[in-house]
């Protein structure tokens, strides 16, 4: 049997040829950031059936969460959840067909990081003085 | 460019298929649009959540335990844990049907989709249940 032929074919450029933009990065991090809750979620399970197993092995999590790795992973997860839950609010606005126009979607895009920033760092503020 | 089609409003679909209008698929936008419902209804139960894990954060068993039994917490949880298993079970599914082109490879992934966020859900939820009903039946 003789072997197909591939033509060579022009080729769609991939990432690294484009220039980055806001809304090109933030489309990235939107994904990114959703696949790294799709995992997060596990710490929560985990938590939760600790705590339903007996005191033991929920001292144990709640010992890993306040070490210092601990902080710094629910940190992290803040600042991923917050960014997510504003792109995903972001992507709803875009869906009803607003903020389409150049301004507005740049706008918007550095607005889901700022904002995300922003709410992440409000919510560890406000967690540490009322909690 | 030309349509050469001799008339365009002649379709090859069956007026059933066009009624239903839920394509090749069998789906319609179903994937779609449960994707758009759960990030409407996660946005809400994720701020609900929030304020729930911070009050978590420093207390000890017999706080915990009273903060995730007491019904109007459980209630939120269990309706978050079910929004966002979805959400993310649909999204995820994207992701791989974008990304994982070997047709095997692609099939496996989508069963550990589905299966890793049934195991989350159960989890979550089976947890908050027994939590929950210990405290009202002993």
């Amino acid at each position: 049997m003789a072997e197909a032929k591939v033509a060579p074919r022009p080729l769609s450029p991939h990432l690294q040829i484009y220039r980055w933009s806001w809304t090109m990065a933030m489309s990235i991090f939107h994904r990114a950031t959703g696949s790294a809750l799709y995992l997060g979620i596990a710490l929560f399970a985990v938590w939760l059936v600790a705590l339903a197993s007996g005191p033991g092995p929920f001292e144990t999590v709640q010992w890993f969460f306040g070490s210092p790795i601990g902080i710094l992973i629910l940190f992290g997860y803040t600042w991923v959840l917050m960014h997510h839950m504003l792109g995903g609010v972001r992507h709803l606005v875009w869906d009803f067909g607003h903020g389409m126009e150049p301004a507005q979607r740049i706008n918007m895009a550095r607005f889901t990081l700022i904002g995300s920033i922003a709410l992440t760092v409000l919510i560890w503020v406000v967690a540490f003085i009322a909690f | 460019m030309a349509d050469n089609r001799a008339d365009t409003r002649v379709s090859m679909r069956t007026p059933l298929a066009r009624v239903k209008g839920l394509g090749a698929s069998g789906h319609g936008v179903e994937h779609w649009w449960i994707h758009r419902m759960t990030a409407v209804s996660n946005v809400p139960l994720i701020v609900a959540f929030v304020i729930i894990v911070a009050a978590l954060a420093g207390s000890d068993y017999p706080q915990a335990l009273a903060i995730i039994s007491h019904p109007l917490t459980a209630i939120i949880l269990i309706l978050a844990v079910i929004s966002v298993a979805n959400h993310m079970r649909l999204g995820m599914q994207i992701i791989i049907e974008d990304y994982v082109h070997d047709k095997g490879l692609k099939i496996a992934a989508l069963i550990a989709n589905n299966f890793y966020a049934v195991i989350i859900a159960v989890a979550c939820l089976y947890a908050i249940l027994k939590v929950s009903l210990a405290r009202i039946l002993v």
